[in-house]
């Protein structure tokens, strides 16, 4: 391949991804963005300028060498630039998909500067799908260190905990509560965004691989406690995510047809209610959904709503009807991935900004008639930097709909933490940790991921399991004293 | 897998199976409940456990054949087994020496009643049980519940067994007789029956401790979609109970939600008769070629 000087790899330029058409996949649940192609994934990664000093990596939570990889990509040398990825990365496939990459990796691309930066975040995808089918990388484990390590849950904070514990040789048991194994990614996150294939896959081949106990259906804190676990193992991390849904406390929030995003997710994604009647959870969608909230759950949920309510067109000839994103805030603030968020619109969810529910009115069956909501107007910066929504006074009025589903944030769930006596807890009910090692104030325990920090990212969940599982290592091996 | 290793018919629609789970069984108490799916496609399915042998590592499940998925687990046979069984979740009841106390149980909701009632006994109580059902038919552990009672009262609606009328009314008569004497009083069954076992004994202001069975998904605290609405705000049934005190539970928010799936789950059933039906059909052809 001839090189390209600098001036003719910035003319290039940045390679859209292959989609399905709005019109086409709002009918469907299968995945919106079908991925590059070698050629397309090729011709972006000409576009990299190979800096001396890359920024882009600084970007990455958990430090891909990005440039390495690109490269190799460029050079069509596939089993390398997978090589170079999972020495950082265990889930790329997944992270391709969900990150936030216009904050961190693509935000410090160079290009942006003055147009577009590499689509770092496309070509991370091309790679784990490469991957996914070829299995061009053996993950081996080090030879057995005797030491037994128990893993509480099987988000991306759990999984990759317990991956890098088992390359280090150490036996690692995962416990989940569910009855699937992955956490947001599968009872979240839904299938038109991240195929469950997938993560069944990253997971499978990483577990036989090294020898991993899946344990689902344990719910700690119930079916063993953490104190119980302690006896058996030699070291815990918790990795229990931040599962917790919050309703806003107005009235009229147990009217049929409220609900937490988490339970309209959770029926549509874990439990297939899309497929209903061929599975058996139903789910029930209206003809005109309010979706509170703007962040990437918001997004699902709308999203998903909007799939509903064509399936059922397509079913019984009902009319579609409307779903719509009510935020409190105005779009500069809309916290969800940037790409979820236009292809939301491309759909046609509406978004309603600055509006905040105050009340929400029943009809004579006890299901939902409508929502009172005020607008809002932006005043002085708040704790966040973000400026603070204030009511309009008098601006009060009547939204005509007939679901309402919450999707304001989660907090981390206790069930864990009975038996744990020692472990400290913050006022918002996370785990206190150390940011590097992850320990929390209870011998033997670590944790990391969303049970830390709140509902944050998957990459950053990822990351913390990664700092914890080379602490435990340096713990287990008498490297470091607790 | 958790394999089945004996089952019951205790009725046409009501069935007990005891089941290998040697996990939820070191930890059963009296009160909880487990979360079980039948199979791949199926959905999670919250039964209160009936009774636990820790030594055996089995719990019991007892359950009433209502929709499409407890009807396909009334299907199963010993030697097979449920692809999930999770638990034990919920708090236990509170067991305590309080004197002399009313278990209430109503159709399936005996089941769950009797383990209660047999710790309430061996906590040193003076048990009184009623136990009631629509028909005989469906009046099931009748033996069970006289060993652990001090007294059994059973009725049923159509007066086919015991005294032919609801239990909420040799209840009242009980409380009648015996002014300030009850401590506490327990009711397990339908939501219908609960509400009104709680109107009867709100007028005498005895503590009466409902179970409710609300739609679940997770079991866990989750999903909120099992949330009851109490006279101070919305709680969690899976986590915060399932007993509740029966007096602060706002029953006609909890009826409408129970029914708020009712169409799919007809739709389900009717589907499931059907193709039950045409499975039987083939059978019976084949058979007769
Ligand atoms: C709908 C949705 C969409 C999202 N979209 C994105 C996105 O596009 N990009 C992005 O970066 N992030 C996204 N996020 C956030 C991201 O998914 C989370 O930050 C991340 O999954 C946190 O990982 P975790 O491992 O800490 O926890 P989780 O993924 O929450 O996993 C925790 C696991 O622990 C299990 N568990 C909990 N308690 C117990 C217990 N007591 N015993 C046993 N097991 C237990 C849970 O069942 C769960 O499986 C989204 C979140 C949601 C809900
Ligand atoms: S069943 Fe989901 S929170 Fe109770």
């Amino acid at each position: 391949m001839t090189e390209l000087t600098k001036k003719e790899r910035m003319k290039i330029p940045r390679q859209e991804m292959p989609v399905q058409e709005p019109e086409a996949r709002v009918e469907n649940f299968s995945e919106v963005a079908l991925g590059f192609t070698l050629e397309l994934a090729r011709r972006e990664a000409e576009r990299c300028l190979q800096c001396k000093d890359p920024h882009c990596t600084e970007g990455c939570p958990v430090e891909v060498t990005i440039p390495e990889f690109i490269e190799a990509v460029r050079e069509g040398d596939m089993a390398k630039a997978v090589a170079v990825m999972k020495a950082k990365n265990n889930l790329p496939a997944i992270c391709g998909r969900v990150c936030p990459q216009e904050v961190q990796c693509e935000q410090r691309c160079i290009l942006g500067k003055k147009g577009e930066p590499v689509a770092i975040g496309r070509l991370e995808r091309f790679v784990g799908d490469f991957e996914l089918a070829n299995n061009t990388f053996a993950v081996t484990k080090a030879p057995s260190t005797g030491k037994k390590v128990a893993v509480v849950g099987s988000g991306p904070a759990g999984l990759t905990c317990a991956v890098d514990l088992g390359r280090m040789g150490h036996d690692v048991t995962i416990f989940e509560s569910l009855h699937i194994p992955g956490g947001v990614l599968v009872y979240g996150i839904p299938e038109f965004r991240l195929p469950k294939s997938v993560i069944r896959s990253e997971i499978d081949t990483a577990a036989k691989a090294l020898g991993i106990e899946i344990l689902s259906d344990y719910v700690i804190g119930r079916t063993l406690t953490l104190d119980e676990l302690q006896l058996e193992f030699d070291a815990v991390f918790l990795g229990t995510g931040a599962g917790l849904p919050m309703f806003m406390r107005i009235p009229g929030i147990n009217f049929n047809g409220v609900m937490s995003a988490n339970e309209f997710l959770t029926r549509v994604n874990l439990m297939k209610g899309y497929q209903f009647p061929e599975y058996d959870t139903p789910v029930k969608v209206g003809k005109r959904v309010a979706v509170i909230g703007a962040g990437n759950v918001a997004m699902d949920s709308a999203r998903c709503a909007l799939r509903l309510q064509s399936l059922r067109e397509k079913a019984n000839g009902v009319e579609r009807g409307e779903v719509h994103i009510v935020y409190r805030r105005s779009p500069a603030e809309v916290p969800a991935r940037l790409e979820e968020v236009h292809h939301a619109k491309e759909e046609g969810v509406i978004f309603d900004f600055l509006t905040n529910p105050i009340a929400i009115i029943g009809d004579d069956k006890g299901g939902v008639r409508a929502m009172r909501c005020i607008r809002m107007e932006l005043g002085e910066p708040d704790d966040s930097g973000r400026r603070r929504p204030v009511p309009i006074q008098g601006s009060e009025f009547e939204m005509d709909v007939d679901q309402v589903v919450f999707a304001l944030g989660t907090s981390p769930n206790p069930l864990v933490f009975v038996n744990a006596d020692g472990l400290e807890r913050s006022r918002h009910g996370t785990a206190v940790a150390d940011q590097e090692t992850g320990r929390t104030t209870m011998k033997g325990v670590w944790a990391g991921g969303d049970v830390v920090t709140g509902a944050a990212t998957v990459i950053s969940a990822m990351g913390a399991g990664k700092r914890a599982a080379a602490d435990i290592d340096r713990y287990l091996s008498g490297e470091s004293e607790w | 897998m958790y394999k089945i290793l004996q089952k019951q018919v205790l009725s046409d629609v009501t069935k007990l199976m005891v089941v290998e789970a040697p996990q939820i069984a070191r930890k059963a108490k009296a009160g909880q409940f487990v979360i079980v799916i039948t199979h791949e496609r199926g959905e999670r399915i919250p039964l209160t456990i009936a009774d636990y042998d820790r030594e055996a590592g089995t719990i019991t499940m007892i359950f009433q054949e209502v929709g499409k998925s407890t009807m396909e687990m009334g299907l199963l046979q010993v030697g097979d087994g449920f692809k999930t069984i999770v638990g034990p979740l919920g708090h236990p009841t509170e067991i305590e020496n309080f004197g002399t106390v009313i278990c209430v149980g109503g159709g399936v909701g005996i089941a769950p009643v009797y383990p209660i009632a047999r710790a309430l006994r061996e906590a040193g109580n003076q048990v009184i049980s009623i136990i009631g059902a629509r028909t005989k038919e469906l009046l099931l552990w009748e033996d069970k519940m006289r060993a652990v009672s001090d007294e059994l009262i059973v009725t049923t609606d159509d007066g086919s067994y015991g005294r032919k009328t609801l239990v909420t009314v040799p209840l009242k008569e009980i409380l009648e007789a015996k002014p300030g004497k009850i401590a506490k009083i327990w009711a397990i069954g339908p939501a219908i029956m609960m509400k009104f076992v709680a109107e009867t004994t709100r007028p005498f202001k005895v503590p009466t401790i409902v179970s409710l069975n609300t739609i679940m998904i997770d079991g866990t605290g989750m999903c909120g979609g099992c949330r009851v609405l109490m006279d101070d705000g919305a709680q969690f049934v899976c986590v915060d109970g399932p007993e509740f005190d029966g007096h602060r539970v706002d029953w006609n928010t909890l009826l409408s939600r129970l029914a708020f799936y009712r169409s799919e789950e007809q739709a389900a059933v009717t589907r499931f008769r059907e193709s039950h039906k045409c499975n039987l059909e083939r059978a019976v052809a084949e058979g007769v070629k």
